[in-house]
């Protein structure tokens, strides 16, 4: 069990470093969207059902779409 | 050189971090309102999931805030956008699969979100996850290039109907009982679908609220051309 | 072993609550730091459901089902959470919407290049 928590937390400190060093807007917001999915399966593990689907729908699907009709109206890539 | 800074700043605010953090014990109980609600809320609200009990009757008011405040940011995101009205937006056509999917998943969507929000106080979900689901909905049904848009004025009036709502139920709690959201609804026989008081009205209610409220977002959001 | 056992969730919440700090600091470009917005918003929803644990507790939800022994985890952080999420989604929201703005007017999302122009 804590041995599955550990990795996901890796995994999810692996995405955020990656959303902080990419170039390309779009695969920066792919990584921050697995953020997000792995914080709802962390909240899920901390006994927080509410807050983990609340996540998982903000995390997965909103934020990621929103960003996404951003950088198409801006730029994608970021000099 | 801004890199370096930071990282020195950072490692500050990290040492901060550890010193004030590791003195907060791990899985230990630190309030007693917690235990209250916990052993109490039952019988006080009749609500089966605490999270709902807290969030509607014992914050209600605080809530209230928290969708305000969801409230002025839509209203913010419109006047900065500057949208002038209803104009179409140019698309590429999406192609027959999504289209014709998103024709059938979409009502299922919605039908998955209401049954969240209406559940709330039984099981896990509420009015702000299923009003987020009901969002998602309309965001697939963007995706799926419907030509069809929903009215602005019908969103906006659901959203004022429902804020309508919340606050008129408040108030009525206020002449009555004595107090903003005093539970004037008897609790009802637990575990079944109408107990619980006023909760089931106001999740309803802020179900409507966020769904409309996001979805208008990501319609102003995708709208703005030009 | 007990190290982690006691803090690997704050680790993961307060690495995510660094590098997003981070992100909004080093990068220049007003996207990138929205992103580094969004993570630090999860890292601080992490770090107070994980305050509100409680060691082998289960979700605060009453069912038919014989409960035992077991406390509950503690309610109060996980409605304040809960809401949270939902705002923040609201301010991204806001926050791209001045930057879409900001792109519009100067055809950059450039920071220093921003600053420059001045208007």
């Amino acid at each position: 069990m804590i041995l599955i928590v550990s990795l996901l937390v890796l995994l999810m400190l692996v995405g955020a470093v990656a959303a902080c060093v990419f170039k390309d807007l779009l695969s920066a917001i792919i990584a921050a969207a697995l953020v997000s999915l792995i914080a709802a399966v962390l909240f899920y593990f901390l006994q927080a059902p509410d807050v983990a689907m609340a996540e998982a729908a903000v995390g997965a699907a909103l934020t990621t779409a929103i960003f996404v009709v951003a950088i198409r109206r801006t730029n994608r890539y970021e000099q | 050189m801004r890199k370096i800074i930071s990282v020195l700043l950072l490692s500050i605010v990290a040492v901060g971090i550890y010193l004030s953090v590791s003195h907060i014990p791990f899985g230990a109980p630190k309030t007693k309102v917690g235990g209250h609600y916990v052993e109490q809320g039952m019988e006080e609200t009749g609500a089966a999931n605490m999270v709902t009990s807290v969030v509607v009757i014992y914050r209600g008011f605080d809530t209230l805030g928290e969708v305000t405040v969801l409230f002025i940011a839509a209203v913010g995101l419109a006047a900065v956008l500057g949208i002038a009205g209803q104009q179409g937006f140019p698309r590429e056509p999406a192609s027959f699969v999504l289209r014709n999917a998103c024709v059938v998943i979409f009502p299922l969507i919605l039908l998955c979100g209401t049954y969240i929000f209406a559940h709330g106080h039984l099981t896990p979900g509420g009015g702000f996850q299923g009003g987020v689901v009901i969002a998602s909905a309309f965001v697939l049904s963007y995706l799926g290039g419907r030509e069809r848009r929903i009215s602005k004025r019908l969103f906006g009036s659901v959203e004022s109907l429902a804020g309508l709502v919340f606050v008129t139920t408040g108030l009525i709690g206020l002449a009555v009982g004595g107090y903003f959201l005093s539970r004037i609804l008897p609790n009802g026989r637990p575990y079944s679908l109408l107990s619980a008081g006023i909760i089931p009205i106001i999740y309803i209610a802020i179900g409507f609220k966020v769904g409309s409220e996001l979805a208008g977002i990501i319609d102003n959001l995708i709208e703005e051309t030009k | 072993m007990t190290f982690l056992e006691n803090y690997v969730f704050y680790v993961g919440a307060f690495g995510l609550v660094l590098i997003g700090l981070f992100t909004i600091l080093v990068k220049r470009n007003l996207i990138k730091a929205i992103i580094g917005l969004a993570i630090l918003d999860t890292g601080v929803n992490l770090f107070l459901i994980s305050v509100g644990y409680l060691a082998r507790g289960t979700a605060p939800i009453y069912t038919r089902a014989e409960q035992g022994a077991q406390p509950m985890v503690d309610p109060v952080p996980q409605a304040l959470v809960l809401t949270a999420i939902v705002i923040g989604v609201a301010v991204l929201a806001l926050a791209l919407a001045l930057a879409i703005r900001l792109y519009r007017h100067y055809g950059t999302l450039d920071l220093r290049k921003i600053t420059e122009q001045r208007w």
